[in-house]
């Protein structure tokens, strides 16, 4: 049996006890910090460059090729390693609810069950159904346990998603199809293996129904709306997870099958999806620029970084790529350490909006602080591994397509190319991102303290190590970036 | 080792003896018949596993197959009649009191009696191969429906049920003998596997005539199977007749009407000019169910009556597969569909019969807080709903994974992509219930929800089955092959 197979049990067996009456927030922490040791040690025992390790193998349904196979490479492993993680930090920062607390922390195990789930999967009928697996409890998070227009809200995802996820079903039937018959199967290295050889039909029809199934659970412009609502609405935690590891999913499904299998297709509709993450970058930016709350506007600043994934993706070169993959663990830590804080100014203010806010950090110090040093990471200020990540981007992507010459006095001179135009939108967003960041710390932080939160606690006790960690984290891979991207390289392809 | 034929027998034997048993027990307690038809089906489903290897000589015959179709939908009619005086015996005293008698429960005896005979006619119908035999059997299913349906006498709501099936399907019967005689009358045959055999000899100019009477019984099957533009008396009939009745009506007539459509369709696919035009009329036919049930479903408040257009949706769905039977897996994609179908459909309403009892009405405001007052139940109707929605983890959503690969395969993408708008609008409905059992605080007055421990087991197997065979299907694609 793969050591895969623990990751994924043991936040299962910790659902099961909490909801067979243990205590519930100590076995859900135990469970993922036991499961934090464990894929550390995966890490560590991981031999770098040599693909999937861990591999086992069961059919399910050997008539259509479905086997639930488990295993891991470089990618795969980082993806884990931030589902962990951020499991913990949402653990931690978790408030017992006053009902159904069982249920709470049930849903929050089931999540990660869902997400490790899909990142360890290599058939891609189960990276599918984890994924689906974690999105139920995240609409149960939402509507019962979340804060303002909760039930609208989850309604929303609910169906955004959901739809969202059939057509991501459509797409991988589709991928199915292409194969000829009798070598069909969901197992992504022999599809990828087919597609090495030539025998997949072609299939620029299957890459949009993936881009547009996995666009849509990304919140890629224009399907966002469901994203921001979701994020103010979730309770801290929820947010945490979906916005900092569940998201990533269909990221990661388009580097994982549409770059190795259809990078034709990629190359073919590249326009189209430029214009899109530029509509994330630029568009949702002034957008997020103009919210009055700050859950609001990190659920809408978590949607804008997507489009630099987006454009790390679609550029197809080994820089671009890497930058991507980084890019997902970084941005993961970064939107899960924004949402833990403003769930706990929410727990101590009971509210977000900017105009009511005002001086904190005299209040708490060490608060304000975190809350800074997360929102430069977010920006990507040098120092944080965010910056790395959106370096390797911005050079990727503006080497990205075919260089383009214009004529001037019948000499031949250089020209932006869509990629490079891109590219140029998505630095304005470094600045978009700076301007609201800011300005929401400047507005919260900063300023004069008024009575009313004169006497705010301090953040103390776990949220507080929770936090800490993801910022350290996000430090030290900020300075030695190489780390990851050699433990990432090897996983990606490009054409 | 016995004859598949002894198994119809051994069930009408049943049935008859039931009634007969039922005439001298007229002071006891009836629901002591209920229990022996459970015991005696339960009986007769144990004996399709000593069934002897089909003898050739029988399906020769072409009158009365035993393929491993066949003896699937037989377990699967056996199964659904079973849960179906389950949940009988816990809706007795509803019914008690609404037909007029002397003593408490005179007239009871038939209500769990008449479902045994229907179990003969589902059985007889998945065997049949001959339009004879299918008009019979088909017969004697909607007869005894019809008995069924308008079995409350003093509610109003269920003789306008029975009237309208009452009507409709023997409009229904009409067209389905006047498209047989269209078509024997074009061929000479009734058996379908002597009218595939003379399909080609049929001269071109006749085609016309055979489509017609072959339209005419696809009228006739897709009132059976609540087709749109077929499925106006479902609402109507589903949420006056007995709950119980509903849930027998939408699951096994439904599955049975399937059965007979991909058999009577068989033959006729190999003239390559009738399947072109079959072919398109199933597919318009899925599409026009699949918007027609699921936009319909959305605003419903009653959730007997978002079960019934709920129906109308599967069906949606199934045609979808119909519309796809030229891919090898089509077939395979029915059967499990419908054996989904079966669980989750029959679950819910196993939930909705003591729910509503002990809220004082079937609409999904009596469900509200459903969660907090029976926990367990409330999960069992979260699993049940989960899978009619399609949610992964559930044998809904790989039934629809292989009715959606089937279609994929015969390229049918519009089909496809008007299920997945659909399968949207069939995940509002379906949580709408879901929100109202988790989100919404109880009524004041709401009952504890009390049920019984013959359907406490049921509830527990099915939501069991749901989850396993959604993670393992391998068995039940095994059954079939």
């Amino acid at each position: 049996m793969s050591p895969l197979l623990f990751l994924i049990l043991t936040p299962l067996v910790a659902a099961a006890l909490v909801m067979a009456g243990a205590n519930a927030r100590f076995v859900a922490l135990v469970g993922s910090v036991t499961n934090l040791v464990f894929a550390l040690v995966l890490l560590a025992v991981f031999p770098h460059g040599q693909g999937y390790q861990f591999v086992s193998e069961t059919p399910v349904i050997p008539s259509m090729g479905i086997s639930f196979i488990l295993g891991a490479d470089g990618l795969s492993l980082l993806m884990l390693l931030l589902s962990t993680l951020i499991t913990v930090a949402a653990v931690a920062v978790a408030k017992t609810p006053e009902k159904n607390a069982r249920w709470f922390y049930a849903s929050l195990m089931f999540i990660s069950v869902g997400v490790i789930g899909a990142f360890a999967s290599i058939d891609l009928f189960f990276f599918y159904m984890f994924h689906e697996l974690a999105l139920i409890p995240t609409f149960l998070l939402i509507g019962i346990w979340g804060s303002g227009d909760r039930q609208a809200a989850a309604w929303k995802a609910t169906i955004y998603l959901a739809l969202g996820s059939f057509v991501l079903l459509l797409g991988l039937i589709g991928l199915y199809l292409l194969q000829p018959d009798g070598l069909r199967s969901f197992d992504l290295r022999k599809i990828v293996a087919l597609a090495d050889a030539g025998f997949l039909a072609d299939g620029a029809w299957v890459y949009l129904l993936l881009l547009v199934g996995f666009g849509i659970l990304v919140s890629l412009f224009p399907f966002h709306t469901w994203a921001p609502q979701a994020y103010s609405s979730a309770p801290a935690p929820a947010a945490m997870l979906h916005a900092g590891v569940l998201k990533k999913f269909g990221l990661y499904g388009l580097i994982r099958i549409a770059v190795p299998v259809f990078p034709e297709a990629v190359e073919q509709f590249a326009n189209v999806l430029l214009v899109l993450l530029v509509g994330n970058i630029l568009y949702v930016g002034y957008v997020t620029i103009s919210q009055r709350k700050l859950d609001w506007m990190l659920g809408y600043s978590s949607v804008m970084h997507m489009g630099y994934i987006f454009l790390g993706i679609v550029a197809l070169n080994p820089l671009s790529l890497t930058g991507a993959s980084l890019m997902l663990f970084a941005h993961g830590l970064s939107i899960a350490a924004l949402f833990a804080l403003s769930g706990e100014l929410r727990e101590r203010t009971g509210t977000l909006d900017f105009s009511e806010l005002g001086g904190l950090a005299k209040a708490m110090p060490a608060f304000g602080l975190f809350f800074g040093l997360a929102a430069f990471a977010s920006i990507g200020l040098p120092g944080f591994v965010n910056f790395a990540a959106e370096l390797q981007i911005f050079f990727g992507a503006f080497a990205g397509g075919i260089p383009l010459f214009g004529q001037l006095d019948g000499k031949e001179v250089f020209a932006l190319n869509n990629f490079q135009i891109a590219t140029v939108c998505a630095v304005w967003g470094v600045v978009i991102s700076a301007v609201y960041m800011l300005r929401a710390y400047r507005r919260v932080f900063l300023g004069t303290l008024s009575d009313r939160w004169a006497r705010l606690p301090e953040i103390s006790g776990l949220p507080r190590v929770a936090v800490a960690i993801l910022l350290v984290v996000m430090l030290v891979f900020g300075f030695f970036p190489q780390i990851l991207v050699n433990l990432i390289a090897p996983a990606l392809t490009w054409p | 080792m016995i004859s598949p034929v002894a198994l119809e027998i051994a069930v009408v034997c049943l049935g008859i003896f039931l009634l007969m048993f039922d005439a001298f027990l007229a002071k006891s307690d009836k629901r002591v018949i209920a229990y022996l038809a459970i015991v005696g089906l339960v009986t007769v489903f144990g004996l399709t596993f000593f069934l002897k290897s089909a003898s050739p000589g029988m399906d020769f015959s072409g009158f009365y197959l035993t393929d491993p179709l066949a003896i699937f939908f037989k377990r699967f009619a056996l199964l659904a009649t079973v849960l179906t005086i389950i949940l009988s015996i816990d809706y007795a005293p509803v019914v008690a009191r609404l037909i007029p008698s002397e003593t408490p429960q005179a007239g009871l005896g038939e209500f769990f009696i008449l479902p045994v005979f229907t179990c003969a006619g589902l059985m007889w119908m998945a065997s049949s191969a001959d339009f004879i035999m299918i008009f019979c059997a088909l017969e004697l299913v909607t007869i005894s429906f019809y008995v069924q349906v308008a079995y409350m006498r003093r509610s109003a709501a269920s003789l306008e049920a029975g009237t309208k099936y009452l009507i409709l399907g023997a409009l229904s019967t009409g067209f389905l003998v006047y498209g047989i005689t269209w078509i024997f009358g074009m061929t000479g045959q009734t058996t379908l596997a002597r009218i595939q055999s003379v399909l080609g000899m049929v001269p071109v100019e006749n085609q016309t005539a055979l489509l017609f009477g072959l339209g005419l019984v696809l009228v006739a099957i897709g009132f059976k199977i609540a087709a749109a533009p077929f499925q106006f008396w479902v609402p109507d009939v589903y949420q006056g007749a007995p709950t119980p009745v509903t849930a027998y009506l939408s699951v096994a007539s439904k599955a049975a009407g399937f059965v007979v459509l991909m058999r009577v369709l068989e033959p006729f696919l190999v003239v390559p000019a009738i399947r072109e035009k079959l072919m398109a009329v199933m597919a318009f036919l899925a599409a026009a169910t699949l918007i027609y049930g699921n936009l319909a479903a959305m605003p419903q408040t009653n959730l007997k009556r978002l079960l019934a257009y709920s129906s109308i949706a599967h069906a949606g769905y199934l045609l979808v597969g119909i519309a796809s039977i030229g891919s090898i897996s089509a077939g395979r994609a029915i059967v499990f569909y419908l054996f989904g179908y079966l669980l989750m459909t029959f679950l819910a309403f196993l939930v909705l019969v003591p729910a509503a009892k002990a809220s004082g009405g079937d609409d999904i405001a009596n469900f509200n807080g459903l969660a907090r007052r029976s926990p367990g139940l409330a999960f069992a109707l979260l699993i049940s709903m989960a899978s009619l929605a399609g949610v992964p983890f559930t044998v809904g959503f790989l039934g629809k994974f292989f009715i959606f690969e089937a279609a994929m395969t015969e390229h049918l993408y519009l089909l496809v992509v008007v299920g997945v708008v659909t399968v949207g609008c069939g995940f509002y409905y379906y949580f709408k219930v879901v929100r109202a059992m988790y989100w919404l605080p109880p009524a004041d007055d709401a009952e504890a929800v009390i049920v019984s421990p013959l359907a406490r087991i049921a509830i527990v197997c099915l939501t069991g089955a749901i989850l396993i065979f959604g993670i393992f299907p391998l068995p039940i694609l095994q059954l079939i092959h």
